[in-house]
């Protein structure tokens, strides 16, 4: 694909870009690490008080927070600067993106690309690699195979919903904080059991905003338990369908969002 | 490719029509059609330097951004480089170059250099090739000392250098260039017009621009368009606009005292300021500044050639058109 081809190009020449300042380079790595650190550290610190939470124990909800964690950190690594939009729509820099031969969405993704946006990935990983020895289950081909293609399903429905949040930006240039409610909450929410947030919760995030199918239903499957919304089995392995689904929309409200643009210019 | 002698801008009757929506009273919102352009047509051939002038307000950024693909047109047909610019964006991307003289197509944090690495590689450029093109564009602008630096740390000057090389080093046929000279300090001015000057006369590049600046039209365009209140108001060289619009030089003289309004055959005091005073030339001003200085003590004195806004107004006031649309935006006549 021309995209794929034009992202790697300019995220070559951002990355040797970067790499001349290493020691800054590396500093901003490590903040970044720190930060998404803290999370792990809160989730432990939950479990010295509570050893089980709501039917899961430490290793569950460190195997759900790292699934979590790799979806909407490989999301932002690849996608996360689409957020970004509203100020190229300000300054006038999509202008210029505009008359650049390569896809604007392409501009903006790998625009200041870094390898400090690595930065949450790393922690998530490290915890994944923790965690999946730890997990009481019936390791089958099937639930092998299933945590790859979660982490897969997960990083491209997390990459729909950054760039549907940025497309709102077309039609309300202030609508980033609206917008980070989904991507940045969504990513909070789903580093715990879905269970512990009540039905309500678990309907939304299963029929309006599909965040269930970032980590929480796949891994009822891997971790073989019942699901508390009754849903039937099948659901567990929509995590494919909702993801080319939401990119579809996606593309979709975007090119709907640059049509508009080029009519008014605003 | 397009034929030698097709045309590099085709415009047939182009217009651009934005809808305002406005509430009005409670939810209800009305939509109130606003033409910025109507009925633009005219044609440039290869080679071509064109100036693309107009008070602010009157549809040239419109126009522009038409031409390069980033706004589509409501009505009319338009080619350049035998592409449609807004259904064909990404394909006319590689044989146009742009230059926004208002902000700048280099990212701000990162040195010239990277930015033309970045840009070579979105043009795909090959690396010998982009070298040697890098190579002569520097030597031309003479930006060898600011390669490594940031562009947010750059000059007015260096930074407009800075993206004329980003706009050219594809090798682009056409190059538009919007208010390339806004803000820049003489040198600077004299560098850009004669490089521009350079490309068209040994590339045979291209150039369409818009400026205020009638420096730039003097030495850079054979031809002159005129847009107004959305039409194109006239179409030819610069010695047909003056002569159909014209718009007296000003001296501005500084005398050693304040004193009564100067009288010499000529010229006619236009205003005063304590010692200051403005005339008007009717004629050639050697004569009237030799007369003026032997009639009183003078501390300085300056020739003010008018402002291309002066010859647009002017133009206006000498033919109003009566079937001109209403006023699209707020239109505001920039008089120093």
């Amino acid at each position: 694909m021309a995209e794929a081809g034009a992202y790697l190009r300019l995220a070559a020449a951002w990355f040797r870009s970067a790499a001349q300042y290493p020691l800054s380079l590396a500093l901003l790595t490590l903040s970044q690490v720190g930060a998404a650190m803290s999370s792990v550290l809160a989730i432990v610190f939950v479990f010295g008080h509570a050893r089980v939470l709501s039917g899961f124990d430490l290793g569950d909800v460190l195997f759900l927070y790292a699934l979590s964690g790799l979806a909407f950190g490989l999301a932002d690594f690849a996608f996360g600067s689409v957020e970004q939009l509203g100020t190229h729509i300000r300054t006038g820099t999509l202008d210029t993106m505009l008359v650049r031969p390569v896809s604007v969405l392409v501009q903006i993704a790998v625009d200041r690309f870094s390898p400090r946006r690595l930065g949450k990935v790393v922690p998530a990983a490290i915890t994944l690699c923790y965690a999946l020895p730890r997990l009481d289950t019936d390791w089958t081909p099937a639930r092998i195979a299933m945590v790859p293609a979660t982490v897969l399903c997960g990083a491209a429905i997390c990459t729909a919903i950054w760039i549907l949040g940025a497309s709102l930006q077309f039609y309300v240039t202030e609508a980033r904080e609206a917008a980070n409610s989904v991507t940045y909450g969504g990513s909070a929410l789903t580093e715990y059991p879905l269970s512990i947030y009540g039905q309500d919760v678990m309907r939304v995030v299963t029929f309006v905003v599909p965040l269930a199918f970032v980590n929480w239903q796949p891994a009822l499957f891997i971790l073989d338990r019942p699901d508390p919304l009754g849903l039937p089995e099948w659901v567990r392995f929509a995590a494919p369908a909702v993801a080319v689904a939401l990119l579809a929309c996606a593309a979709l409200v975007w090119r709907t969002g640059m049509r508009r643009y080029a009519s008014t210019g605003s | 490719m397009t034929a030698p002698s097709a045309p590099v801008i085709d415009a047939e009757g182009v217009g651009k029509e934005f809808v305002l929506r406005r509430r009005t009273r409670g939810l209800r919102r009305a939509a109130t059609r606003v033409p910025a352009v109507s009925e633009v047509s005219f044609t440039v051939r290869p080679g071509e330097t064109v100036g693309y002038l107009g008070p602010n307000g009157a549809g040239k950024s419109t126009t522009l951004k038409m031409l390069v693909g980033i706004l589509t047109p409501t009505a009319g047909r338009l080619r350049v480089a035998g592409l449609e610019p807004a259904r064909q964006r990404t394909e006319l991307a590689y044989r146009i170059g742009v230059v926004f003289g208002q902000r700048t197509t280099l990212w701000w944090d990162l040195p010239l250099r990277d930015s033309f690495a970045l840009l070579r590689r979105m043009y795909r450029v090959p690396a010998a090739e982009h070298r040697a093109r890098l190579e002569e564009l520097v030597e031309l602008l003479e930006l060898a000392p600011f390669l490594a630096t940031p562009v947010r740390q750059l000059s007015l000057g260096q930074r407009m250098r800075g993206d004329l090389t980003a706009a050219l080093l594809h090798d682009p046929s056409l190059l538009v260039l919007d208010e390339p000279t806004i803000g820049l300090d003489v040198v600077s001015k004299a560098a850009v017009r004669d490089f521009l000057r350079r490309m068209n006369a040994e590339r045979g590049t291209t150039i369409l621009l818009t400026t205020h600046d009638l420096g730039d039209v003097e030495r850079l365009c054979r031809r002159v368009m005129v847009i107004d209140h959305g039409r194109v108001a006239f179409d030819g060289d610069l010695a047909g606009l003056r002569a159909l619009a014209p718009v007296p030089r000003t001296l501005v003289v500084d005398l050693a005292a304040p004193a009564p309004p100067i009288d010499v055959p000529g010229a006619r005091v236009i205003r005063t300021d304590g010692p200051r005073q403005w005339l008007e030339l009717a004629g050639n001003p050697a004569a009237v500044i030799a007369r003026v200085s032997h009639d009183h003590e003078i501390a300085d004195l300056t020739l003010r050639e008018p402002d291309i806004e002066d010859v647009v107004t002017r133009l206006y006031r000498e033919r109003p058109d009566p079937s001109a649309p209403a006023i699209a935006g707020d239109v505001r006549h920039n008089v120093e």
